[in-house]
C-alpha cells in the first residue's frame, strides 16, 4: 500500500538502526517520550526497541483517549443508558472499558441497554434522524483527531433542526497533557521519570499543527520531532531527537511533513472554536485533575449537550488498586511493574484501560509478547 | 482509535462525501475537513473523516532522507 509499505522497509529500518547506532554518544543515556498511543503500538508492533542503541530507552505516555477516560465518565454513560433509557453511541474501543463495580458498556449492553457501537460521529447523527421518538446520546471521546467531527455533527444536528440528538463531551487536549507531564514533580524535581525529548504526535498533529509544541520546546528546553505512526518514522524521529540532544539543541522538528504543517487544518480548527470551549479542569485517569485540559459545548449549542439535558453529576472513582494504569500513563511505571499485567489483567479480561484499546501501553506490550523479550534479556 | 491508515480517494459525492479505498477495503468517508482533497489525492481517514490530505513531494523528501547514503565516518 501506496504510503505504507515504503514506511516498513526491513532493509531501511536496518540503514536507520546503523546509522543511530553511530550517532548516540558513549556513556549517555537518552529517555524519550513517546507521547502517542499509536507510537506505542508501532514500536511494539513492529520491535522498534530492539533495533535502538542500549541508550535510548522509549518512555510510554499517556496519548491513549480510552485510556484516559476516568471510571466516572464511563459511570456516568452507563447510567443514561441504564436508567435514562437513552440510546447510547460510542466508538467501540470505549465499549469494554471497565467502570464501577465491574460493569462495562458492553455489559449494560448486555443487560438490556441500548448502546450501539459507531464508527463514526456522522452514524450516531444518523440513528438520532432515523429514530426520532428516541434520545440518542453519543458519548464522544478523544483527542483533537475526534473533536473537529463532533463539532460537525453539532452544527448538522442544529441545522437538520433535530431535537433527539445529544453528545455527552469528554475531548481532551494533547497540549495540556504534556504540560502536565512536564510540571510532575517526578519529571521536574525527583527525576523519576527523566525525559530528554519527545516524539510529537502523528495524526493529532494533523489537525493542530506543529506550532502549539513550540511552547514546550522552548519553555521547558525539551526537542519535540513530530513523526508518523509507521515503525521507520519512529526511527528517523528518535535519530533526529538523539541529534539534538548531542547538539543541544530544543526545537520542533517535523518528521511527518507529508502530513502536518506548522499551522495545521484551519478548517477543522475553526469548527473546534464555534462550537467548544475550554474547561476549568478534567480529570483524566493517571494525571488526575489537569487544568484546561479538556473541552466542553459552549452554551449557544447548549441544546446539544447531554451534560445539560441529564443533569449529569460527575464522581470521581479511584481505580482498582492494583492496577498500575496510573503510573504507567505518567510513564513512571512501565506494564511489567504491574502485578496484574498478563495474569488476571489481559485484552480478554481488562481490568486497567491501558489494557482496553490497542493504542495503550499494556495492551500493546501483551499483544506483541514485548514482556517476553525484556524476559529473556534479563 | 488513532491508528488509521492513508487511504485513497476514489470518487467524490454530494456534501463533502467520498469512496475511499484502504489497501483493497472500500468505504464512505466525509471530506468536510479537507475540502480540496480530490480524485486520486491520499487522505488520512479518522473515524469516519479525513483530517489531512497527504504530500507526495513530502513523502518523497522523508523517503529520501532514510535512504540518503551516510557520510563516511570522520
Amino acid at each position: 500500500m501506496k504510503y505504507v509499505d515504503e514506511f516498513r522497509d526491513g532493509e531501511l529500518a536496518r540503514v536507520l538502526a546503523g546509522r543511530l547506532a553511530r550517532a548516540v554518544e558513549p556513556g549517555r543515556r537518552y529517555n524519550f517520550m513517546e507521547f502517542c498511543g499509536g507510537h506505542t503500538h508501532a514500536i511494539s508492533r513492529y520491535g522498534v526497541t530492539d533495533l535502538l542503541p542500549k541508550s535510548v530507552n522509549m518512555v510510554h505516555g499517556p496519548g491513549c483517549p480510552v485510556c484516559v477516560l476516568p471510571i466516572g465518565r464511563i459511570d456516568n454513560a452507563i447510567a443514561l443508558a441504564l436508567e435514562r433509557g437513552v440510546t447510547l453511541c460510542t466508538y467501540a474501543d470505549t465499549m469494554r472499558v471497565p467502570a464501577s463495580g465491574r460493569t462495562s458498556l458492553l455489559k449494560a449492553k448486555a443487560a438490556g441497554a441500548d448502546v450501539r457501537m459507531v464508527y463514526s460521529a456522522a452514524d450516531a447523527l444518523r440513528i438520532a434522524r432515523e429514530n426520532p421518538a428516541q434520545e440518542v446520546v453519543f458519548l464522544a471521546i478523544g483527542f483533537e483527531t475526534t473533536t473537529p467531527p463532533t463539532a460537525i455533527v453539532i452544527l448538522e444536528a442544529e441545522r437538520q433542526g433535530l431535537e433527539n440528538f445529544f453528545v455527552f463531551c469528554n475531548h481532551v487536549l494533547t497540549p495540556a497533557a504534556i504540560s502536565n507531564i512536564l510540571e510532575s514533580p517526578q519529571v521536574r524535581d525527583i527525576g523519576t521519570v527523566p525525559l530528554d525529548g519527545f516524539v510529537g504526535p502523528a495524526h493529532v498533529s494533523c489537525v493542530i499543527g506543529s506550532a502549539p509544541y513550540e511552547y514546550f520546546a522552548e519553555e521547558y528546553a525539551k526537542p519535540v520531532v513530530i513523526a508518523g505512526f509507521e515503525p521507520l518514522d519512529v526511527m528517523q524521529a528518535v535519530l533526529m531527537l538523539v541529534r539534538q540532544v548531542n547538539e543541544g539543541r530544543h526545537e520542533v522538528e517535523n518528521e511527518f511533513s507529508r502530513a502536518v504543517t506548522r499551522d495545521g487544518n484551519a478548517r477543522a480548527k475553526a469548527l473546534v472554536a464555534e462550537v467548544f470551549e475550554l474547561r476549568r479542569s478534567f480529570e483524566w485517569r493517571g494525571l488526575g485533575e489537569v487544568p484546561y485540559s479538556a473541552l466542553r459545548i459552549k452554551s449557544r449549542y447548549g441544546r446539544f449537550d447531554a451534560e445539560r439535558r441529564y443533569d449529569i453529576v460527575y464522581r470521581s472513582v479511584a481505580d482498582n488498586k492494583a492496577c498500575e494504569c496510573g503510573a504507567i500513563l505518567r510513564g513512571a511505571k512501565t506494564p511489567k511493574d504491574c502485578k496484574l499485567f498478563g495474569t488476571v489483567c489481559t485484552p480478554e479480561n481488562p481490568i486497567g484501560s491501558c489494557m482496553v484499546s490497542s493504542e495503550g501501553a499494556c495492551a500493546a506490550w501483551y499483544s506483541y509478547g514485548r514482556f517476553r523479550d525484556e524476559e529473556a534479556a534479563a | 482509535m488513532c491508528l488509521a491508515i492513508p487511504a485513497l480517494v476514489v470518487q467524490r459525492f454530494e456534501r463533502d462525501d467520498a469512496l475511499i479505498d484502504l489497501g483493497g477495503v472500500r468505504k464512505r468517508v466525509s471530506l468536510a475537513l479537507v475540502p480540496d482533497a480530490a480524485e486520486g489525492d491520499y487522505v488520512i481517514v479518522h473515524a469516519g473523516y479525513a483530517i489531512s490530505k497527504l504530500e507526495p513531494e513530502e513523502a518523497a523528501k522523508t523517503l529520501a532522507l532514510f535512504a540518503a547514503i551516510d557520510e563516511a565516518p570522520a
